[in-house]
C-alpha cells in the first residue's frame, strides 16, 4: 500500500513537485557541511552586514566581487570594479568532520581566504548567512520528523489501546488528552520550557524542544486515533479475528494499523509544519536552540533588529521565507496524499 | 455416538444497559435474549429464525463468547464454558467458529487470502512453518471452490460468494466442530445462496460438522435445518422440526414469518 501510495504521489504534478523539492532540502540538509563554504559560527569582523557578493563570469570562471566597507556607521559596502576574486570547486577548508565522524578538509565551493564568498550575505558578527541557512536546515527540517515519529507511535498506541479496550481506561486517557488541549499550546510550550534548567547544550535543547513538542501534539492524534479505532472495532473482521481467539495487541497491530495507515500518512505529513513552527517560535523566543548553533528560528530572532529594518538588510530574513517554503511544500503535499487517500480513507473497500 | 448434546443452553439472558447522565447511570436494560433454552446434537443443524433485532445473532455471539451472556449457562459436550476466564476459553476457540453476514467487512482489506486464513493457523497450530501454513490455506480454499492462486489476492478482488467461501475456509482451517452461521447468506444473491448453503451441506457431511444457522428467510433455513428455533423479541416462541413448523406452525409469529416467504 505505501509503494502504492508512492507511485499515485507520482501520477500527479502537486505531488511530484513536492515530494521533489523536499527531497532536495532533505539533501541539502544533510550534505549542508559539505555544501556551505563555512562553518556556521566563523566570523569575520571587518564584514559585518556584508551584502550578497555578486557572482561574474570572467575570463572563463566564476568569480565573486570583492566589496569595500564604505560607511562603517551604515555598514555601507561598494563593489570595487576591478577586483574580482575567482570561486574554487571543491576547495580545500579548514578540517571539520562531517556528520560528526568523517574528516574532511573541502567543501564544494569556496574562495580564497583573504576574500569571502557570501551568497547570501553576512549577519552582525561577519558569519555566512548562507551556510547557517544549510546548518539551521538540520534542525529546522529533522524536528519535524522526529517530532512526528513520536506523536505518532503515542498517539496510536494510547488512541488504539482506549479505542479497544474502553472502559476506565479510555475515560482516564481522554481526560488526560482533554486537559493537554484545553491549555494553550503556545503557553503550555513556554511553562514547560521554564520548568526545566536555564541552560543545556545544543543537543540536549534539541531532544527537549522535540520532546516538549511531542507531549503536546500527542493528544490530538490519540483522540482521532481512538475515535477511528471504536469504528473499526465493531467491523466483523476483528470479530472475526477475536473468534480465532487472537491476542489484542496482535489485533491492534495486524488487523487495526494498517486500516490507520492512510490516515497517519496525511496527517503526519499535514502536522510536521506544526513542529518546524513550533521550534521557530521557541527558538525566536530565545528559549529553543542556543547559540553556537544555528537554527531558522534562532536566525530570525536575530534578524529582529530595527537596524535590519531600517538599513535594508533583507538577506538576513532567508531563513524566514526558508520556513515558508518548507510549510508550503508539506502542507501540499499533505492535501495531495488526502486526494489519494480519499476522504473515506480508505477503511472500507 | 452418546446422548450429551454437543452445545446446551440453559436459560441464557443477555441484556445490555441503558446507560443515561453525566455519570452513565444505568437506567434501563434491552433484553436482547431472555431465558431461551435449547440443544443442538452432533451432526446436525439448528435453524434459528427471527425478524431483525429479535436477538438471534446475539445468542451466536454469546455462544463464540464476542459477548458475555448475563445470566444462563452454556455447556460444549456437557462442560460449562459460560463462566471461563479468555484464557481458559482458548481451547474452545478452536472448537467453536464462526462465519459472518457480511462478507464484505469480514475480511481484513489490508491482508492478502493466505494471511487472513494463514491467521487461523498461526493462533492454534503454531509449530506450523510457513511453507506447511501456506499448503494448508490451498488445501482449504479448495475444500470451499476456489483455486490455489487465489492466495495472494486480496478481499477486493472478490465477489461476495467468493469472499463468503473465503470465510467459511477461515472458519474450516482450525478444523472445528461446532460452527455459528450468522446469516451467512443473507447479503447474497439468490443464485448464490444456494451455491453456499449446499458448500456448507457438503463440508458438513465431510467433516461432521455441527451448525447454528441463523437467518431471517425461513425457506433457508427449513433447507438445511434438522430442528428449527423461532425466535422473537429475545424468547423462542417455536421450537420443532424443520417439517413440523413448516407444515403445522403453532405460534401466531410463525405463520407469519411464513406468510412472509415470497411464493412463486
Amino acid at each position: 500500500m505505501t509503494s502504492n501510495l508512492f507511485r499515485q504521489i507520482l501520477q500527479r504534478p502537486t505531488g511530484v513537485l513536492c515530494a521533489a523539492l523536499l527531497a532536495v532540502l532533505y539533501l541539502i540538509a544533510i550534505f549542508a557541511a559539505v555544501i556551505s563554504p563555512y562553518a556556521p559560527s566563523d566570523q569575520n569582523l571587518a564584514k559585518t552586514y556584508h551584502p550578497p557578493t555578486g557572482l561574474v563570469w570572467h575570463d572563463g570562471r566564476l568569480c565573486v566581487r570583492v566589496y569595500k566597507l564604505v560607511d562603517p556607521t551604515e555598514a555601507l559596502y561598494r563593489a570595487e570594479p576591478d577586483r574580482l576574486a575567482p570561486v574554487h570547486f571543491w576547495a580545500k577548508s579548514a578540517p571539520y568532520k562531517l556528520w560528526g565522524f568523517i574528516p574532511m578538509e573541502h567543501r564544494l565551493f569556496g574562495v580564497d581566504s583573504a576574500e569571502r564568498i557570501y551568497l547570501l550575505g553576512s549577519d552582525s558578527t561577519g558569519r555566512d548567512v548562507f551556510s547557517r541557512l544549510l546548518y539551521g536546515s538540520q534542525v529546522s527540517l529533522s524536528i519535524g520528523l522526529i517530532g512526528i515519529f513520536i506523536t505518532t507511535v503515542i498517539g496510536v498506541t494510547v488512541g488504539g489501546l482506549s479505542g479497544y479496550f474502553g472502559g476506565p481506561l479510555d475515560n482516564v486517557t481522554m481526560r488526560l488528552t482533554e486537559l493537554l488541549m484545553a491549555v494553550p499550546d503556545l503557553y503550555l510550550i513556554i511553562a514547560l520550557r521554564a520548568a526545566l534548567s536555564a541552560y543545556f547544550d545544543s543537543g540536549q535543547i534539541f531532544l527537549l524542544i522535540v520532546g516538549i513538542l511531542s507531549f503536546i501534539g500527542w493528544s490530538g492524534t490519540a483522540r482521532v486515533i481512538r475515535g477511528l479505532t471504536l469504528s473499526l472495532r465493531n467491523r466483523p473482521f476483528i470479530h472475526a479475528a477475536e473468534a480465532l481467539g487472537q491476542t489484542p495487541f496482535v489485533i491492534l497491530w495486524k488487523h487495526l494499523f494498517p486500516n490507520l495507515l492512510g490516515y497517519l500518512i496525511v496527517t503526519s505529513t499535514l502536522s510536521i509544519p506544526g513542529y518546524i513552527l513550533g521550534e521557530a517560535a521557541l527558538s525566536f523566543l530565545g528559549i529553543g536552540i542556543q547559540e553556537p548553533s544555528t537554527s531558522w528560528g534562532l536566525m530570525l530572532s536575530q534578524a529582529q533588529d530595527m537596524k535590519v529594518f531600517m538599513l535594508n538588510f533583507w538577506w538576513l530574513l532567508t531563513p524566514g521565507l526558508a520556513i515558508f517554503v518548507t510549510v508550503i511544500l508539506f502542507n501540499a503535499l499533505g492535501d495531495v496524499l488526502r486526494d489519494i487517500v480519499d476522504p473515506k480513507l480508505k477503511t472500507q473497500v | 455416538m452418546t446422548d450429551t448434546p454437543l452445545i446446551k443452553v440453559e436459560h441464557l439472558k443477555v441484556y445490555f444497559p441503558i446507560t443515561s447522565g453525566v455519570l452513565q447511570r444505568k437506567s434501563g436494560e434491552v433484553r436482547a435474549v431472555d431465558d431461551v433454552s435449547f440443544e443442538i446434537l452432533r451432526g446436525k443443524t439448528v435453524g434459528l429464525v427471527g425478524e431483525s433485532g429479535s436477538g438471534k445473532t446475539t445468542i451466536g455471539r454469546a455462544l463464540i463468547r464476542l459477548i458475555e451472556p448475563t445470566d444462563g449457562h452454556i455447556f460444549y459436550k456437557g462442560e460449562e464454558i459460560t463462566r471461563l476466564s479468555a484464557k481458559e476459553f482458548r481451547p474452545y476457540r478452536k472448537k467453536i467458529q464462526i462465519i459472518f453476514q457480511d462478507p464484505y467487512n469480514s475480511l481484513n482489506p489490508r491482508l492478502t487470502i493466505a494471511d487472513i486464513v494463514g491467521e487461523a493457523l498461526e493462533i492454534h497450530f503454531p509449530r506450523m512453518t510457513r511453507l506447511q501454513r501456506r499448503s494448508r490455506v490451498a488445501d482449504l480454499l479448495a475444500k470451499v471452490g476456489l483455486k490455489p492462486e487465489h492466495l495472494d489476492r486480496y478481499p477486493h478482488e472478490f465477489s461476495g460468494g467468493q469472499r463468503q467461501r473465503i470465510g467459511i475456509a477461515r472458519a474450516l482451517a482450525v478444523e472445528p466442530e461446532f460452527i455459528v452461521c450468522d446469516e451467512p447468506v443473507s447479503a447474497l444473491d439468490v443464485s448464490v445462496q444456494a451455491q453456499i448453503v449446499n458448500l456448507l451441506q457438503d463440508l458438513q457431511e465431510e467433516l461432521g460438522l455441527t451448525y447454528l444457522f441463523i437467518a431471517h428467510d425461513l425457506a433457508v433455513v427449513e433447507h438445511i435445518s434438522d430442528f428449527v428455533l423461532v425466535m422473537n423479541r429475545g424468547k423462542i416462541v417455536e421450537a420443532a422440526t424443520a417439517e413440523e413448523i413448516y407444515t403445522h406452525p403453532q405460534d401466531d409469529y410463525t405463520r407469519k414469518l411464513l406468510d412472509a416467504v415470497p411464493k412463486l
